[in-house]
């Protein structure tokens, strides 16, 4: 079960990894890029479930809360109100 | 408790792989933020619970993770989404309804939209004073 997870999350990062590349607009990207660090906590919890360390939460805490602070600031950076 | 949570394991694992399939095969960014982020945001939950079972001594952390992925996963779209419309990014031509843009006339006027409705003092006469205005 935990190798077919590991399997769907990997195939979700290369279909991801596509539109980054692809994506039309920037903000295509940002969503690619959002959804990648979401991908890429999951992927450090299922490592840390492998190799039954606590420590690797840490780390899938931390890089969470880093991809979601720079969302956010490159969003409200790129948003310009046309009147 | 192991089965319960490789079940939601891989409840995780198939969510993160619809949505970003979803992230290709939508046609707008408000199409492929709805997928990329709401589908996300359930198999990450998921792959979060899942450690309470199978890491009994990181429960705590995982519980923090999954409180943290509630709260800032649709902050983020939010904001990629209201970015996104008030650069100027044009819906798909499928796109059936454009809630926003049939209630504002101009996008300037958001701030304003925004404080009648919190306001709260009845939906419908606000809209009808901003017409009439």
């Amino acid at each position: 079960m935990i190798t077919i997870s590991l399997i769907l999350i990997g195939l979700a990062a290369v279909l991801t990894v596509f539109r980054l590349i692809k994506g039309p607009s920037l903000f295509d990207r940002l969503v690619a890029s959002d959804t990648l660090s979401v991908i890429g906590m999951a992927f450090l919890v299922v490592l840390a479930e492998i190799v039954q360390t606590a420590s690797y939460m840490d780390v899938a805490l931390v890089y969470g809360i880093v991809g979601f602070l720079g969302t956010v600031t490159i969003a409200r950076f790129f948003m310009r109100v046309s009147k | 408790m192991t089965i319960i949570g490789e079940i939601l394991m891989l409840i995780g694992g198939i969510f993160l792989f619809l949505g970003s399939l979803g992230l290709v095969r939508m046609p707008d960014v408000y199409n492929r933020l709805q997928t990329g982020t709401k589908a996300s945001t359930l198999g990450a939950m998921s792959v979060g619970l899942s450690a309470i079972f199978l890491l009994p001594g990181a429960a705590g952390k995982a519980v923090l993770l999954v409180i943290f992925i509630v709260l800032a996963n649709p902050i983020a779209s939010n904001t990629i989404g209201r970015s996104a419309y008030l650069s100027g990014i044009r819906l798909s031509e499928k796109s059936v309804s454009d809630a926003w843009g049939a209630q504002e006339g101009s996008k300037g006027e958001m701030v304003e939209g925004e404080a009648a409705e919190a306001s709260g003092s009845g939906s419908a006469p606000a809209p009808s004073d901003k017409k009439g205005a």
